[in-house]
């Protein structure tokens, strides 16, 4: 990828990290996951009651390459809250279990929707 | 070109030397795999720098010719 490519995929994501508290990079759509690994990320989110978006990286070719740069992580579904990277499927199945996923969202100050 | 369990854990095993590791192949396809990785240079690091170490060692494989890998890394008890 062209050094101008990343740095214009760079400032999108920049842009949709910031700008959505709980953002969710993935395979498909929240609807139509389109990967195991990604359907389990949004079931978690979905189960919390958390508002977050998404961005399917199968459809931008340059997303998917530069999502993986600016986290330094080689797979896909990557998630971010508040700006900041938090972990792909594992990571983030992991703080599910463990209560650290929710304590990280009250800490932020994410809450149920309609809470 | 899949990776075998072995390959795995020698890669891994090169770039944490003191490493206790496991992996596991989750379906025969020498593409998806579980692995646990226990060493001491986990002590202190976030889940996220633990695992990215781990895909350090694998030298560009994760993602590619290893599709998946379900990690669990921790420091020594």
């Amino acid at each position: 990828m062209s050094q101008a490519t990343e740095n214009q995929a760079f400032a999108s994501i920049k842009t949709a990290v910031d700008e959505n508290p709980v953002m969710l990079f993935m395979k498909g759509t929240a609807m139509f996951p389109q990967c195991g690994f990604s359907a389990r990320v949004v079931q978690i989110l979905t189960h919390m009651g958390v508002p977050f978006k998404t961005a399917n990286v199968l459809e931008d070719p340059e997303l998917r390459d530069g999502i993986k740069q600016f986290s330094n992580w080689p797979t896909i579904p990557q998630l971010y809250v508040k700006g900041e990277f938090v972990g792909g499927c594992d990571i983030v199945t992991e703080m599910f279990q463990s209560g650290e996923l929710q304590t990280l969202f009250d800490q932020n100050g994410i809450a149920k929707t309609g809470a | 070109m899949a990776m075998s369990a072995a390959e795995i854990e020698d890669m891994i095993k090169s770039a944490l030397p003191d490493a206790r590791i496991t992996v596991e192949d989750l379906a025969g396809d020498g593409e998806h795999y579980a692995a646990t990785v226990v060493s001491e240079q986990f002590r202190g690091l976030s889940r996220v720098r633990q695992h990215q170490l781990v895909y350090a060692a694998l030298q560009g494989r994760m993602g590619g010719v290893l599709h998946a890998l379900a990690l669990q890394t921790s420091a020594p008890e």
